[in-house]
């Protein structure tokens, strides 16, 4: 009897060692529970949508929940490079936690793929690949738009926090180029019950027009108290806006906020001919289809990510079997030549010192144009 | 900054400073009461605000499943003690107060989810939901550690606090809500434009403050808070059940956080974790006014709501820090002014 379990034991030890060693495994920590729950959640249900082989080997996913907490993110990043072995790291919905993640997968010298757009420190950047758009690209098309309309003066409201800052510091970033300055810098928190000494010192400073550094319904608090005192300036906001619950907060005051975005968010909206709208529709719709949720951005990372390493595995399986050091080593080289991918964000072209691999194709404007976010024409 | 920017910081101040007032009114209350910092009184102010956004989009709050599980805990807590003292004629109170009260609002709230109803209904079915939760979360947490230390009592309140803003995650998400306004109406007043809701601020935070200072001082309810808090071991010898007055002032508590969150709501975003906020300058408030005078605590919180207003005009990215750094001159000065008294329960 003794004898038997352990000729069992060992023997589904010995299958399951095999199919780690065949499969190609894919680690990944998300929030999808917590306060970060709401983009998470997206991120994870994206998953359910990919392909379930490559280049002909199946592929494993391990998703764990990091419930949006950085320490969570940690442990399970390094259940997954020690005990899962995986040959990618993927994750989070969240700048900690990802950079959590990239120190761990740089230790244990495995290829990730950030969900959120890190800056990664120099010692983590050789094996990190980060899959959303930077801030400064997102801030580009704003400042574009900033130039086209002559907007010499511009005022920021944004969170007291490190995403005010990141918002901040992107936007300065492209005042000299596109020619505007800006006059004002006024600050205030996610849930303060009102912005009125900060809009009164924006409006005193009479911008042409303001830029919003908040997130999801966050952003609407000063959009609702600009207009209700009469602001007519345009209002810009950031790529962590475009959501329906920050119309649902604002109303009619939010009408007319500009925002950038991932191409995806209006996929069907682009123009016939555009690079990505054709494998951003077809994901978007698919997506909606399957779980009866709005259009996001946020399902698009997990895409393009598992895309990207797909692409990256049929060079990289030519060289090593998944499950070694040699396959991860050469998983990474492989994602860091990759040329002209189309994902549902952008066409992805990496070298070795651009990870994100990401142009001008990557973001487009939005508006808020009858209770919706359209394509801004 | 010229006189009409002043006026405007002045209104925004004083609308505010009211509501941290009312609160400020009320963990006043529940402490002389009870001794307890009432760390929670955040979450209630929350409870009523996304409750009420989420009646007004058709969707059932969550509420209801914190009213009936705690209503639950509640009856068995009080059960056991009636049924091992073997006073069996209070299980029917016991089960109509924490079991039957909260089932009824959760199925009235239930029906009314479909109804398109008037918004005084909805805030009335609002306060059902949330009003019962403060005597449930007497009972459940801290009726049984009633004689404990100060300290112990703060530390439970603060497990109370993470717990209740734990479940408002879970029920009502993590992104805001906001409930549409009562009304649109505004007018102008000078350089001002003064809004109905502000008005609306204003009055029901007079209304509570005259009714709360008339239960006082005329009810024999308002006369046994009052006796506990000056002297629980006379209260409770003179025949005032000590544990009606705990009870009682955490009704009123949660009934000032639910109106204070239902006035709020249609001027700001409320998310799961904003009362502990403004709780917490209602607190600020009470410590200005020195913690023991309720017209004190009322002008302490309406100056907190001034120096914020101005605050977040000048320093907007230090204004959480100014607004909390007030109360460090304070304790310095009130400690070197009082004599120190050595609480009761440590001599």
């Amino acid at each position: 009897m003794k004898l038997r379990i352990c000729m069992t034991v060992g023997m589904a030890a010995a299958i399951a060692a095999t199919g780690a060693l065949a499969d190609i495994t894919i680690g990944v920590s998300i929030g999808f529970t917590g306060p970060q729950a709401s983009l998470g959640v997206h991120y994870k249900n994206a998953f359910d949508l990919l392909p379930k082989t490559m280049a002909g080997e199946p592929v494993r996913y391990i998703i764990l929940d990091n419930a949006s907490d950085v320490t969570n993110a940690a442990r399970n990043g390094r259940k997954l490079v020690t005990e899962d072995k995986v040959d990618v790291l993927m994750g989070s919905n969240g700048v900690p936690q990802s950079l959590a993640l990239a120190q761990i997968a740089s230790e244990s010298k495995t290829p990730m793929l950030a969900f959120s757009p890190i800056n990664v420190p120099a010692e983590n950047a050789y094996w990190t690949f980060v899959v959303p758009q930077p801030t400064e690209l997102m801030m580009d098309a704003v400042a574009k738009d900033i130039k086209k309309h002559n907007i010499k003066t511009l005022g920021y409201i944004g969170f007291s926090d490190g995403w005010g800052d990141i918002v901040l510091k992107a936007t300065e970033s492209h005042a000299a180029a596109a020619g505007y300055r800006i006059v004002a810098n006024e600050r205030y928190a996610r849930n303060d019950t009102s912005v009125v000494g900060q809009v009164l010192k924006l409006m005193a400073a009479n911008p042409d027009a303001v830029m919003v550094g908040g997130s999801g319904t966050g952003g609407a608090l000063p959009q609702i108290a600009l207009r209700v005192r009469g602001y007519k300036g345009l209002i810009y906001h950031n790529h962590g806006t475009v959501n329906s619950e920050f119309i649902k907060i604002g109303g009619k005051h939010v009408e007319g906020a500009i925002a950038p975005t991932g191409p995806i968010v209006v996929a069907d909206e682009l123009p016939a001919g555009y690079a990505t709208k054709a494998v951003g529709e077809e994901f978007m719709k698919r997506y909606e289809a399957t779980f009866k949720l709005g259009r996001n951005a946020f399902a698009g990372y997990s895409y393009d990510a598992v895309l990207l390493v797909d692409v990256a595995a049929q060079v990289a399986l030519k060289k090593a079997k998944p499950g070694t050091p040699e396959f991860r080593a050469a998983l990474r080289d492989a994602l860091e030549n990759v040329k002209n991918v189309v994902g549902t964000h952008a066409v992805y072209t990496m070298t070795p010192t651009n990870h994100n691999g990401m142009d001008e194709r990557a973001r487009v404007l939005v508006v808020v144009k009858d209770g919706q976010w359209r394509l801004m024409k | 900054m010229n006189f009409d920017i002043a006026l405007w910081l002045v209104q925004d101040g004083i609308t505010n400073g009211a509501i941290y007032a009312l609160l400020a009114l009320a963990l006043l209350l529940v402490f002389a009461v009870t001794r307890v910092i009432f760390v929670p009184q955040g979450e209630f102010i929350a409870y009523a605000a996304l409750s009420l956004a989420l009646l007004q989009s058709g969707r059932l709050p969550g509420t209801v499943y914190v009213l009936v599980i705690g209503g639950l805990i509640a009856a068995v807590f009080d059960s056991v003690i009636a049924i091992r003292a073997r006073a069996y004629r209070q299980l029917p109170r016991i089960f109509a107060v924490y079991v039957v009260l909260p089932v009824l609002m959760s199925a009235i709230a239930w029906w009314a989810v479909p109804q398109k109803l008037s918004l005084w209904l909805q805030v009335l079915i609002v306060l059902g939901l949330v009003v019962p939760l403060g005597p449930i979360l007497y009972r459940v947490a801290y009726r049984p550690l009633a004689g404990a230390s100060v300290l112990v009592l703060f530390i439970v309140s603060m497990a109370a606090h993470y717990v209740l803003s734990g479940l408002g995650l879970v029920f009502f998400g993590s992104e805001g809500l906001r409930v549409q306004p009562f009304s649109e109406g505004k007018f102008q007043l000078g350089v001002l434009t003064v809004t109905a809701q502000s008005l609306w601020v204003l009055f029901a935070s007079l209304v509570i403050m005259v009714v709360l200072w008339l239960l006082f001082d005329r009810t024999i309810y308002g006369k046994a808070l009052r006796a506990t808090a000056i002297n629980r071991i006379g209260a409770r010898l003179v025949g005032i059940p000590t544990e009606l007055s705990g009870s009682l002032s955490f009704t009123l508590a949660a009934f000032i956080g639910a109106v204070s969150g239902i006035l709020i709501s249609p001027a700001t975003t409320i998310y799961y974790d904003t009362g502990f906020l403004i709780g917490l300058k209602g607190f600020v408030g009470a410590i200005l006014g020195g913690m023991g005078s309720y017209p004190l605590a009322v002008l302490g919180a309406v100056i907190l709501g001034l120096f914020e207003s101005f605050s977040s005009f000048w320093a907007s990215t230090f204004k959480e820090v100014i607004v909390f750094t007030v109360i460090i001159p304070v304790l310095v000065w009130r400690s070197l002014t009082s004599i120190h008294h050595v609480e009761d329960e440590e001599q």
